[in-house]
């Protein structure tokens, strides 16, 4: 097997946990990381991270005794809290390439009212702010330390 | 047997901020002037801010760690037995590719500590040596700031400050509301046009590289005015030790070039600009029979008295929004715990940084894993309350040179040349402790007074190495220093050294300005020396 692939068990966890992680939501008119794009972004660029997430979700497997998405609902989600609070730098790689996944998909960009785009070569507006806010600080004494 | 090739007269080994910097001023000598870097020339266009993975390549190949990033240029550290990890970049530029561009100087408290606070050592330089060399490199660099701070020494920044914007200015109102000094952080972001570089649009992603070219690198600063002088810069050759002579004189380097065949250089003088981490690592691997303990080190010190910046951070949040990653994380500092107030409970002191925030992958993984950001149907509305409403501080703590704080050769570990990797066994002292608490608790403080909630504290920050001293320290006893006050080692007369690792002591600001003043102080001093170099 190729090391940047997953076996299919191993992906229909990831996309259980993921799901479990972030669920699709109607109130903010967005997807649950389990959605096929999502999913298909986080297994074409885990790339360095594979090894790491297979061996987080060999700890899922070990914790849910099954394929998660076989378990009932409340099972899973004990599942996803023992996973999250015991699965260390693994877990802690997984749930990094769900969310930087997830977090810069369209739909969910679009949610959170950011440009779907990279900062260059737009860039960003910033404003001045206030530099009277300095007037006090100027008017404080030196306050460095001579040195002989 | 090596291949070989014509002697130069000063073979710079690294083209980082220091070896850019000693190149571009030994220039005006018309010597053969030969720069090495173990990379290459960098591409903006294809730096992280350019595309839509921006924020992930953080955690990839432009992590700050090299045992993340595991590119062909870099090399492994073994830091394991350390709680701060070592960051760093290798390439033309170095690690002013991947820095924040935060440019403070160090107080002239900083090079009396001995005199002034009865600890460690005084450096054998002071700030007003440095003066006139700090100007000229703010200059070459290009720095944005203001004039007039009252807590350090009169200044000419050639740029304007960046703007406050949202973030500064509510950081700044809390401050005021303490009654604590604070000031417009130098930096070197182009806030205009300036010497060909294009100003600050503001892509907010400026510590993993400038796609715009508004922050000052050494491969878009000093590099283009030292190639055109005539310096020569070899990429991609990778220096595994320096060699002697029958003299005791350096005699030059044996690398690995591009194609990784074993070749020598020779050199009449040999600089080493390879920082903190990396120079030590270089001149024990080039222990030989006449120096068996490592190059330039009859005083054992080599490699000893390492010190970070250990950094205590604190982040909150507030309910209006912040700048988060729209506009450079440099932002403003405070020296109100700089210098000794021993009711404290600890000697020396910090500064201050404040963040404007940051973008919405890293709040999603930072506060993920400090439990701050639920999974679940809670995840939505707990991630808007969160995203672009941070404000961040950090304490940036003086660390105190200490023997057992040391780098060495791994005995296992090797880079892709097979030249042993340095291995770093590094504690925070109970000083250094004492402040960072001390930090922690005034920082909470400014974040209160700012109306932030929610508040975690990340201390140290484990991926926080980025300031590397002390290990090739300078002095006047040889039996106490690696370099003299102008930069040579003691045991070996064509040998110096410009980087971090000749710092006796830290400070507890940003180090690159100093680092680069350093370094062309020796350079001027090389040159008003050269009848009589090594003597």
């Amino acid at each position: 097997m190729p090391e940047t692939t997953l076996t299919p068990a191993q992906r229909d966890d990831l996309q259980a946990i993921a799901r479990i992680m972030i669920p699709e939501s109607r109130e903010y008119d967005v997807p649950g990381a389990d959605d096929a794009a999502i999913q298909a972004d986080i297994l074409s660029t885990m790339g360095r991270d594979t090894a790491a997430v297979r061996a987080a979700l060999d700890h899922l497997t070990r914790l849910a005794g099954r394929p998660l998405a076989q378990l009932d609902e409340a099972r899973r989600g004990a599942v996803g809290r023992e996973f999250r609070a015991t699965g260390g730098a693994a877990a802690a790689t997984l749930t990094r390439v769900i969310l930087q996944c997830y977090y810069r998909d369209d739909r969910v960009l679009r949610s959170l009212n950011l440009e779907l785009r990279p900062p260059f070569p737009k860039g960003y507006e910033m404003e001045q702010g206030d530099w009277s806010l300095l007037d006090p600080v100027k008017a404080r004494p030196l306050t460095w330390r001579k040195a002989p | 047997m090596p291949a070989m090739n014509d002697p130069v007269d000063v073979l710079i080994i690294g083209a980082g901020a220091s070896g850019a910097a000693v190149a571009w001023s030994l220039a005006d000598t018309r010597m053969h002037i030969l720069c090495m870097d173990q990379g290459g020339w960098m591409n903006p266009a294809h730096y992280p801010s350019t595309g839509r993975d921006w924020e992930a390549r953080f955690y990839g190949d432009y992590s700050p760690s090299p045992n993340i990033r595991a590119r062909p240029e870099d090399y492994p550290v073994n830091d394991d037995d350390s709680p701060i990890k070592v960051v760093n970049f290798n390439g033309v530029g170095g690690s002013t590719v991947m820095y924040t561009a935060h440019f403070p100087r160090l107080h002239p408290s900083d090079f009396r500590v001995k005199t002034l606070d009865g600890v460690a050592d005084d450096w054998p330089i002071d700030y007003d040596t440095l003066a006139p060399f700090f100007a000229e490199n703010d200059r070459i660099m290009g720095v944005s700031g203001l004039a007039g701070d009252p807590a350090f020494p009169p200044t000419a920044p050639p740029m304007p400050p960046l703007p406050l914007g949202k973030s500064g200015a509510r950081l700044a109102k809390a401050m005021n509301k303490l009654g604590w000094h604070w000031w417009p952080s130098d930096t070197t972001v182009a806030t205009t046009d300036y010497e060909g570089r294009a100003r600050c649009i503001n892509l907010g992603h400026c510590t993993p590289a400038c796609a715009q070219g508004a922050k000052a690198s050494t491969d878009i600063t000093y590099w283009p005015l030292a190639l055109r002088a005539g310096v020569e810069l070899r990429t991609h050759c990778r220096v595994r030790e320096i060699t002697t002579n029958e003299h005791g004189m350096a005699a030059g380097v044996v690398y690995y070039d591009q194609d990784g065949v074993e070749q020598f250089q020779g050199a009449e003088v040999v600089v080493v600009a390879c920082n903190g981490i990396g120079t030590p690592r270089l001149l024990l691997n080039s222990a030989s029979v006449r120096f068996p303990d490592g190059l330039a080190n009859s005083s054992g010190l080599v490699g000893k008295n390492l010190m970070f910046h250990p950094y205590a951070q604190l982040y909150g949040y507030v309910d209006e929004v912040t700048d988060s990653n729209r506009g450079p994380p440099v932002c403003l500092w405070s020296k109100q715990f700089y210098e000794t107030d021993l009711s404290r409970g600890f000697v020396r002191g910090y500064a201050f940084q404040f963040g404007r925030g940051v973008g919405p992958v890293f709040e999603a993984v930072t506060s993920e894993a400090r439990g701050l950001l639920p999974w679940g149907a809670d995840h939505h509305a707990a991630f808007r309350r969160l995203n672009g409403h941070r404000l961040a501080i950090s304490a940036i703590c003086e660390d105190l040179p200490e023997e057992h704080n040391r780098v060495t050769l791994d005995s296992v570990l090797k880079d892709s040349h097979g030249i042993p990797a340095p291995k770093v066994d590094y504690t925070i002292g109970e000083n250094s402790a004492k402040m960072m608490a001390h930090g922690i608790a005034r920082a909470r403080e400014v974040l209160d007074a700012a109306g932030a909630t929610e508040i975690s504290v990340n201390s140290p920050i484990l991926y926080g190495g980025w300031h590397l001293f002390g290990t090739a320290r300078m002095g006047s006893d040889p039996a106490r220093s690696v370099v003299n006050e102008w930069g040579r080692a003691h045991d070996v007369k064509n040998l110096f050294i410009v980087d971090g690792s000749v710092f006796v002591t830290s400070g507890g600001v940003n180090p690159t300005s100093t680092i680069q003043a350093i370094a062309l102080y020796i350079a001027d001093q090389m040159k008003s020396r050269l009848a009589n170099l090594f003597d």
